[in-house]
């Protein structure tokens, strides 16, 4: 710092070029450590993936005689030949997984467009007191156990699929991103619409809704992400393993706590070891495909909706 | 209110979801706090358990627990908050600046990508690492060093969870930061660029200075937060490894062993009401500081 500020008194002399040439040199100095970091940061971010990949696609032995390494020595596709020899476990985990992200993202979406249409309403006589008590949810809260027993004694929620679909359902942080996605919508729309003799729930429905494209695509892709990625729910929740979700399933697998039901049984009578650690990798990268293709083609929506969130709702 | 409902019921029946939703996993649980005066009875419930006053709190303060689990999620909360907004703040003025549209598009997508994984995979980077076969322990191997067991070793998992932390986050404050930086006007570029400062002058008396007010709520608000623990990170990382708790213990894996390993409902809804408690004060007092001096950035 204070060599920057000895060398101000030159940069104030005359000479144009000098300028101009003190100003490239430090811009190429930005440059280099600019580029470099970043690069160094993006391999950071990507070399766990690369390790779990790379991990699927060695021989089990190799691990048991080396370790996991960065690079394997020989390519080998049993870790995947195990988890699709008795697949059944895992699509099942899929459907629930999927079945309960569709479920919960549409309904969600719904419970939550319509709260948020009707705290933007300006008309709405007790939209600040509403607003604060959903608000007032995110400042305190009873904690995780007294919550637990009102799902599991008082509702009976216990290994049912509500207990996956309920917690996320409704957050009020997404309404009030969604009441300030829809106060972008001007007042004139609703009110000529209600000259014309239309219902609050009609105005909704059919201006309102297809006017928040861009919001329910950022709430939805929220949404169902959450749901994709839960494990917590039914960790505590769900206690059979026909209704593991896939994130929990890998859990399992991971910590060793299930073992995939695979045709590991022909490995053991032809003497050959079969695969355990190379499975869990591969689990690991089944259950995140799907995140990683999707994920081109949705990120501007999140990079959209946390910029709207970040500015005051 | 009748009238006013009777009014606009359509309106009212489309907010009562939400209500219900907020009333039933939100509102009646906070009636629940009262487990944690009781020596708890499942069959005798909410308050058919035996009251015993302050005797959970007492517990948890005289063991030791309470300021253990305080001071490993205030730690660990501080080391998030200043070594994430830094490497956030560092890597969004970088973004803004390079010339390289392609670039930039590439290492922001890629630095933002662990955001939307699970935790769970974060579990399993961890155990490819660190566990006795992991790529760390076989380096170790090849470079002629002993293994290393990091089940039993308290000390790199601190550094383990704060770099999972900032790994995983650093893509979501980068985006938020960015933003701030291509709100600043161009003309004080310009101007800077007129007046013959470098882009180290100009990154230090145009962008940072500028930044200071998003920077300085972003650490306010996170302060708030900051009993508040990431349940998902711990748990993920540690799970129940007994021989680590010393050092990686927070307020919510205690609370959840409590509910799951323990059973032990009126400590461990102690400890809950007990972060929730100074959690709302903390958030009280930094929205207060907040309404004083800047008002319209203020919560409520």
């Amino acid at each position: 710092m204070s060599s920057n500020r000895q060398t101000m008194p030159q940069q104030s002399t005359p000479s144009y070029k000098v300028t101009r040439i003190k100003a490239d040199s430090a811009t190429i100095t930005f440059n280099v450590i600019g580029y470099s970091m970043l690069t160094v940061l993006s391999l950071i971010c990507l070399i766990p993936f690369w390790l779990i990949v790379s991990g699927s696609f060695t021989d089990e032995l190799e691990i048991i005689a080396e370790g996991f390494k960065l690079f394997p020595n020989a390519l080998s596709f049993e870790a995947y030949k195990s988890v699709f020899s008795n697949p059944e476990q895992i699509y099942r985990a899929y459907g629930v997984t999927i079945g309960v992200t569709v479920a919960g993202s549409l309904l969600g979406l719904l419970v939550t467009s319509m709260a948020g249409y009707v705290l933007s309403r300006k008309d709405f006589v007790y939209r600040n007191k509403l607003s604060f008590f959903i608000y007032f949810t995110t400042l305190f809260s009873g904690g995780l156990i007294p919550w637990y027993i009102m799902m599991t004694k008082h509702l009976g929620l216990k290994d049912s699929y509500w207990a996956l679909i309920l917690p996320p359902l409704v957050s009020a942080w997404n309404i009030i991103l969604m009441r300030s996605f829809m106060k972008s919508i001007p007042d004139s729309i609703v009110e000529s619409a209600k000259i014309d003799g239309a219902g609050d729930f009609r105005i909704y429905w059919k201006l309102i809704m297809p006017l928040s494209t861009p919001g329910l695509a950022t709430i939805g892709l929220f949404l169902a992400l959450g749901y994709w990625n839960d494990w917590f729910n039914a960790n505590v929740f769900i206690t059979s393993g026909d209704k593991y979700p896939l994130q929990f399933l890998l859990y399992k697998i991971l910590s060793s706590a299930a073992v995939l039901q695979t045709n590991n049984g022909a490995y053991l009578a032809a003497n050959i070891v079969p695969p355990t650690e190379t499975l869990k990798m591969a689990v690991a990268v089944v259950a995140t495909g799907p995140v990683i293709l999707f994920y081109p083609f949705v990120q501007r929506y999140f990079v959209k909706g946390l910029t709207i969130g970040a500015v005051k709702g | 209110m009748i009238k006013e409902i009777m009014r606009n019921k359509t309106l009212f029946l489309m907010i009562a979801p939400t209500l219900l939703f907020f009333v039933l996993f939100s509102y009646i649980p906070m009636v629940g706090v009262y487990y944690a005066f009781t020596k708890f009875d499942f069959d005798g419930g909410l308050f058919g358990s035996e009251f015993i006053g302050m005797q959970n709190f007492a517990f948890l303060y005289k063991s030791g627990i309470l300021w253990n689990l305080t001071k490993n999620t205030v730690l660990y909360n501080i080391a998030f908050i200043i070594v994430g907004n830094v490497m956030q703040i560092v890597c969004a003025v970088f973004l803004a600046q390079l010339s390289s549209k392609f670039f930039k598009k590439t290492a922001q997508s890629i630095m933002f990508l662990p955001y939307f994984l699970s935790w769970v995979l974060v579990g399993a980077f961890v155990f490819n690492l660190f566990s006795d076969l992991g790529v760390v322990n076989t380096v170790l191997k090849q470079i002629g060093l002993q293994p290393y067991d990091f089940y039993i070793e308290t000390a790199p998992w601190k550094y383990i969870i704060v770099f999972f932390h900032i790994w995983k986050g650093i893509g979501y404050g980068t985006v938020i930061y960015l933003a701030a930086i291509m709100s600043i006007s161009d003309e004080y570029y310009e101007a800077a660029k007129i007046d013959g400062a470098n882009i180290f002058q100009q990154i230090r008396s145009i962008t940072l200075p500028l930044l200071m007010p998003t920077f300085i709520l972003l650490i306010l608000f996170s302060l708030g937060g900051i009993l508040k623990g990431q349940f998902d990170l711990f748990y993920q990382i540690i799970g129940n490894n007994g021989m680590l708790y010393e050092a990686t213990d927070i307020i919510d894996t205690y609370v959840f062993r409590s509910l799951t390993i323990n059973f032990d409902i009126g400590m461990g809804t102690a400890a809950g009401l007990y972060q929730s408690f100074f959690g709302f004060v903390l958030i009280m007092t930094v929205n207060y500081i907040i309404r004083k001096t800047r008002e319209e950035y203020a919560l409520f």
